[in-house]
């Protein structure tokens, strides 16, 4: 047969050290086996250490390496769990695999290719937070991660790795494969949790119930994202130094990201952070390439589908997350699309508008009802029937989901925002917004635009003159 | 009772077949409740078993998983219908998703999508007469390295020229691949199993205390000078 089987490609520049993807080449890397005999220290050896240490000092240790969570927000690990009330039992920790951010590919990885490292992650959080039970939530449409994962947790259980006596200490901890069922606003951790209990996956309102102090079954629980605990055995192998060898000061370590799109080497790559700029990444050899065809660069999304776009202007900025959040966007899941001069930007656009509109969970009007009409009136748009205040009516809609100027200013109370994903939502509008004052709108206006025109952006104009 | 009306509308369309969990499914139901603090948390897992067994989630299915869990089958139809994978109807054989957003999109995802509408003679969000393929249009599925890509019941293929996704759909239609697919349901082949000697502490949160491990490393462990 001429189709094959999704493959990936992968890998990282010389000298880069391989935190988290050292075993995506090794065609045995997801066994025990495998495992223990690949990397330059032994599987669970990391376990080990760490049993030798003081659940606290594990905190402490993961604090001093600024281990920032990957799954979006890009906080702090050992400072979430230091976030747990004292005394209150049970803790839980749960491991969100639900992957579903537009754009984003490493952590189906981490859990297909190294679903062990994961489990020796897992252990490793529990152990420094008291855990009663670990859930390991995958999301529903990866079947093959689903296998990967029972198959490794059920070696692990043979091999007393996991469960009661854990390497023959006292220290027991059960680890619980959960799957989901297809529903993005499940990967938001209030959603996961009320989705592990069996609910409707609608997230929960913060304040009062951030997970750390009452998540699942109302108990404190840590939420972390597949990649921040794949980093954890290779950070207690090799130590805090090491660790803060790579990377900058305030985003140390490597982070996964997926270039997706127009490059010439689509990929997932281990990048040291915050050193590695757009620009490496498009065009270098170890990465991305170019772009295909030789074609010119017109935009690209620098962390997942919730984040505003970026332009050539801003190929030379690193990927660190507080250069990419000082200009406006986020590093988010580390997901980076890039787009071409042949994209039709606001057929694009609408895609992610009406993802968005598609996966509202409908508990707040704004958000459910908003991102239909922004839906509708890109469509509209796109099929030659856009009106010029159309593009005050996208900006209007989209501020009644998300108040005030993106980025919103840091201490600005987000007006009527309830859900902690609804800042996302009319992200791809606003961009719409934006780009259009500086050159869809021109398209509208006048014929000045130096934008290629496309059959859509035809259509805006020809519209607009009218 | 809302778990006798569902029941009654099942056997309805279904011309009487009772869809309940086999007496293997129903053990394995059991076990899988029991690896949570509470059944309820079990539902999504149980309802994907049901629609392992029968293709799709039928209504006697969701009674029985409300009994084995212990809420109204309302309560499990509530949470089921949230989710995208829960097919309250019966499907194709298989259920092929091809993603259209947006790294997927810029390579030609939305050209496959018309291909296979073509190609098949349906929409999508419907299934081909002969009952094989039902059609679907999906959101990202974590493989956009290798866009365009789709799902046959979740399994990948990626990278699809126009003829490789012409020869995936002769091969659906045919069943040239059925040993490769499992039928429409069928997730993972490989099941967590927790042997009981090995289950560490697994209970409802109510009567949780701090591990003792934990509260006893702490004290015996924490260096003087050490974060407390
Ligand atoms: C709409 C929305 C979707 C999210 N999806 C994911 C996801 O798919 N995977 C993930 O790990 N985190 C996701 N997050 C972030 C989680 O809420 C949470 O912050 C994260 O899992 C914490 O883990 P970390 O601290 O290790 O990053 C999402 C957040 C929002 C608001
Ligand atoms: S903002 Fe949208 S997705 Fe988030 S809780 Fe509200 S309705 Fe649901
Ligand atoms: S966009 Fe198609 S798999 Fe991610």
């Amino acid at each position: 047969m001429g189709y094959r089987d999704h493959h990936s490609v992968f890998g990282a520049a010389e000298g880069t050290p391989l935190v988290v993807s050292s075993r995506f080449g090794a065609p045995d890397g997801h066994t025990l086996d495998g495992y223990k005999a690949s990397g330059s220290y032994d599987g669970y050896q990391a376990l080990d250490r760490v049993l030798g240490m003081a659940p606290s000092k594990v905190v402490a240790t993961v604090r001093d390496a600024s281990l920032l969570g990957r799954g979006g927000a890009g906080f702090p690990a050992g400072v979430k769990w230091g976030f747990m009330p004292p005394d209150v039992q049970p803790r839980y920790i749960v491991v969100n695999g639900d992957e579903s951010e537009p754009g984003t590919y490493k952590d189906r990885l981490l859990m297909e290719r190294d679903p062990h490292q994961l489990i020796e992650g897992c252990l490793i959080a529990a152990y420094a937070v008291g855990a009663s039970q670990v859930f390991l939530y995958v999301r529903g449409e990866m079947a093959h991660a689903q296998e990967r994962i029972a198959a490794a947790l059920n070696e692990a259980y043979a091999a007393g790795l996991v469960g009661r006596n854990i390497a023959g200490t006292d220290f027991s901890v059960d680890i619980v494969m959960a799957w989901g069922a297809g529903a993005y606003i499940v990967g938001e951790e209030t959603a996961l949790i009320e989705s592990l209990e069996g609910e409707r996956g609608m997230p929960r309102l913060k304040p009062p119930y951030f997970p750390a102090a009452k998540g699942l079954y109302m108990a404190p629980t840590i939420v972390n994202n597949v990649e921040t605990l794949s980093n954890l055995p290779w950070l207690f192998n090799h130590g805090v130094e090491e660790y803060l060898k790579t990377g900058t000061e305030a985003s140390p370590g490597t982070r996964l990201i997926a270039l997706s799109g127009h490059v010439n080497r689509p990929g997932v790559y281990e990048i040291p952070q915050g050193t590695t700029t757009f620009e490496d990444l498009f065009y270098g050899d170890d990465y991305g390439q170019g772009i295909r065809d030789g074609n010119e660069l017109k935009m690209f999304i620098p962390g997942g589908g919730s984040a505003p776009w970026f332009y050539p202007e801003q190929v030379g900025m690193a990927l660190e997350g507080k250069v990419v959040g000082g200009a406006g966007s986020m590093l988010g899941s580390g997901a980076v699309v890039v787009m071409d001069d042949t994209t039709d930007a606001v057929a694009a656009c609408l895609r992610l508008v009406r993802f968005y509109a598609r996966e509202s969970c409908g508990k707040c009007t704004p958000c459910r009802e908003g991102t239909t009409w922004l839906e509708r009136i890109l469509r509209r748009i796109i099929d030659g029937h856009g009106r010029p205040e159309d593009l005050g009516l996208l900006e209007s809609v989209g501020d009644n989901i998300s108040p005030g100027p993106y980025p919103t200013p840091p201490g600005r109370p987000r007006g009527s925002r309830r859900s902690p994903s609804r800042p996302s939502r009319p992200r791809s509008a606003r961009w719409a917004r934006r780009r259009w004052r500086r050159s869809p709108r021109r398209c509208v206006a006048s014929d000045r635009s130096s934008m290629p025109t496309s059959p859509t952006r035809r259509r805006i104009r020809s519209r607009g003159r009218r | 009772m809302a778990a006798h009306s569902l029941l009654s509308r099942d056997r309805a369309e279904a011309g009487s077949i009772v869809s309940r969990f086999s007496p293997e499914n129903e053990a394995l139901a059991r076990e899988i409740i029991a690896r949570y603090p509470r059944p309820k948390s079990a539902i999504i897992p149980l309802c994907h078993l049901v629609q392992e067994e029968h293709g799709y989630l039928t209504d006697d299915g969701m009674a029985h998983v409300a009994e084995l869990v212990g809420v109204t089958a309302a309560q499990v139809q509530g949470t089921a219908s949230f989710y995208e994978m829960f097919k309250r109807h019966e499907t194709g054989r298989y259920v092929l998703g091809i993603c259209t957003n947006i790294s997927c999109l810029v390579l030609g995802g939305a050209e496959l999508l018309a291909r296979a509408e073509e190609r098949l003679g349906i929409r999508s969000g419907s299934t081909t007469a002969d009952g094989r393929i039902t059609l679907e249009d999906t959101e990202c599925l974590a493989a956009c390295t290798d866009a365009p890509m789709c799902q046959v019941n979740y399994r990948y293929f990626g990278g699809l020229s126009d003829s490789d996704f012409d020869e995936l759909l002769d091969d659906l239609a045919s069943g040239a691949i059925d040993e490769v697919v499992p039928p429409h349901g069928t997730l993972a082949r490989v099941r967590q199993h927790i042997p009981d000697d090995r289950v560490a502490n697994i209970g409802p949160p109510e009567v949780q205390v701090a591990p003792e491990w934990f509260t006893r490393r702490e004290a015996e462990m924490a260096a003087p000078e050490g974060e407390g």
